[in-house]
């Protein structure tokens, strides 16, 4: 495999981890614009370990891992005290706050960055990729996952239900910060490079995309978001500087045409294989009876 | 009005700003009842739902649920103590299946963290998701499982809500306009479909403004006015009580009240 393949796989893999990262909490409604911070301290925290602590892979990624974990779970309280835009500001100031303190930290090598000594490759990127959206997909077909949707559509039911939605947002912060600690880990020791300066507020944003128009209601959803943001932008680069264009008008013609996401509930229903024969969902619930 | 009530309301008061929405109201619901909670718009009827079922805090009195108290309890737990409800306008989850909205019903019956990780929409022959296809089978709710609940129509997506409460096997099912917006053929399907789930012994309160329905369903009714009790007794006589018959078709004193009092 070409150098550039490997690249754009690598790249691929640590996005669509890093995009179920934002997806487990924006599948209950909360919308994390502050990604790149949680990325950053996973990968920084992988990198000490790995070159200041000189410990092995198989410490720096689940003590990194634990460490993100730790801080969505603390971060959260804080932050679900805040709705709608007011917890957008409140993650993007957390993402803004981590990249400045990294900046400034001498610890951390500030604007020069930080060396990781050891390499991951590319085989063990598509295993965690693969094991993250096994284990994502699990969990929304699990009660739990039922439970995180009805929190999206309409808390104070959610409450009536028996749901407890405080305990269930903290959660889905808290295996959101582990899974974007994981991202990072994972960047930190392929790339053998990290400065604060790449977990930018435009990571931030990008990450949210991938969700929002992937879609949040399945996880089908940012695998197809992520594949579509990586491999459109590397398609696209025949163009040149036009790509960049053509690449912004394409998101917004995804936000005019199909504002609920690429893929739905309802589309996943529709080509499940289990309703390729007999009655079909879409037309069984038009010729049912009633007012 | 019974020995053994499964709802006693004692001086129930709820204010917002200067308005009693609530005032002092005190019932019981017999045990296995099928009682009506009437009284014209703006009576405080739904009010008082969301004061039992925890939306929001009583100002005063209490709510007792089968011998415990539970207005001091979470609104989250009250449905594992036996109390389920639907509501006036249509809640059921946008984005979620009619299978799935209908499984959330199930949420307090879960137990642990092996409940909740237990992965529901793939097991196809899952004890969960044969509960919930059977007791829409048991409605005769005859739509596509993985239907999308917004295309569907008004009366089967108000019934879906009605096994969606029944989901947590509540011992007291409260109904906030059930009938409401349903063709007569419905309403009747409706009141026998309830009394069934009735004869299993699930008590009923029901919030409703159809009267014929609430003749044919329940014997026993309370009437709001106000956020006052006005009526409490037998539903035969309801419409011969002097005070009833002033709140719904008016009178001097009425009158007065219903110029400050635009619901």
């Amino acid at each position: 495999m070409s150098g550039y393949a490997t690249g754009i796989i690598a790249i691929l893999c640590i996005n669509l981890i890093f995009a179920y990262a934002i997806f487990v909490t924006a599948a209950a409604g909360q919308l994390n614009l502050g990604g790149a911070g949680f990325q950053a301290i996973g990968a920084y925290t992988a990198a000490w370990l790995s070159s200041n602590a000189g410990q092995p892979v198989i410490v720096t990624i689940p003590l990194a891992m634990v460490t993100t974990a730790l801080i969505g779970f603390l971060i959260s309280f804080p932050v679900l005290r805040t709705r709608g835009v007011y917890m957008v500001l409140a993650t993007f100031a957390f993402g803004q706050f981590v990249s400045g303190f990294l900046l400034r930290s001498p610890t951390f090598g500030g604007a020069i960055g930080m060396v990781v000594s050891d390499y991951v490759g590319v085989g063990l990127l598509v295993a965690a990729a693969i094991i993250t959206t096994g284990l994502v997909f699990f969990l929304m077909a699990s009660r739990l996952g039922l439970a995180i949707r009805s929190i999206h559509d309409d808390e104070p039911v959610s409450t009536i239900m028996g749901v407890n939605v405080r305990a269930v947002q903290v959660t889905t912060f808290t295996i959101g910060g582990a899974l974007a600690g994981l991202s990072g880990a994972l960047y930190a020791h392929h790339f053998s490079f990290v400065e604060a300066q790449y977990f930018n507020s435009l990571l931030s944003i990008y990450v949210l995309l991938f969700v929002l128009i992937g879609g949040t209601q399945t996880a089908w959803g940012p695998l197809v978001g992520s594949l579509f943001f990586t491999l459109l932008p590397e398609v696209l680069r025949v163009g040149g500087s036009w790509r960049y264009v053509v690449f912004g008008v394409a998101i917004v013609a995804m936000m005019v045409l199909r504002p609920q996401g690429i893929v739905t509930r309802e589309l996943v229903s529709r080509l499940s294989p289990r309703n390729w024969f007999g009655s079909r969902p879409a037309p069984a619930a038009r010729l049912a009876d009633g007012g | 009005m019974a020995a053994d009530p499964i709802l006693a309301l004692n001086n129930v008061t709820k204010r917002f700003g200067g308005l009693t929405v609530s005032d002092q109201v005190s019932f019981t619901v017999p045990r296995g009842a099928r009682m009506a909670l009437i009284g014209p718009n703006g009576a405080g009827k739904t009010t008082l739902f969301n004061l039992m079922s925890g939306v929001y805090p009583l100002d005063g009195g209490e709510i007792v649920l089968d011998g415990q108290r539970i207005d001091t309890v979470p609104s989250r737990r009250r449905i594992a103590m036996g109390l389920s409800r639907s509501f006036q306008n249509i809640r059921l989850m946008p984005h979620l299946s009619v299978i799935e909205n209908v499984m959330l019903g199930q949420h307090a019956q879960a137990s642990g963290i092996s409940d909740l990780l237990t992965p529901i929409s793939w097991m196809r022959g899952g004890v969960w998701r044969r509960l919930a296809m059977e007791r829409l089978e048991a409605a005769g709710i005859s739509v596509h499982p993985d239907a999308d609940v917004a295309s569907l129509p008004y009366g089967v997506r108000k019934k879906i809500e009605v096994v969606r409460a029944l989901m947590s096997k509540p011992r007291l099912l409260m109904l906030d306009e059930p009938a409401a917006g349903l063709n007569p053929h419905e309403t009747a399907e409706l009141s026998a479909f309830l009394k069934a789930v009735a004869a299993t012994g699930v008590t009923l309160l029901v919030v409703e403004h159809d009267m014929s329905f609430v003749h044919d369903l329940c014997e026993h009714t309370v009437v709001l006015n106000f956020g006052k009790l006005i009526y409490e007794g037998p539903t035969r006589a309801v419409q011969d009580d002097e005070a009833v018959r002033e709140a719904y078709l008016g009178s001097r004193r009425v009158e007065t009240a219903g110029g400050s009092h635009a619901a």
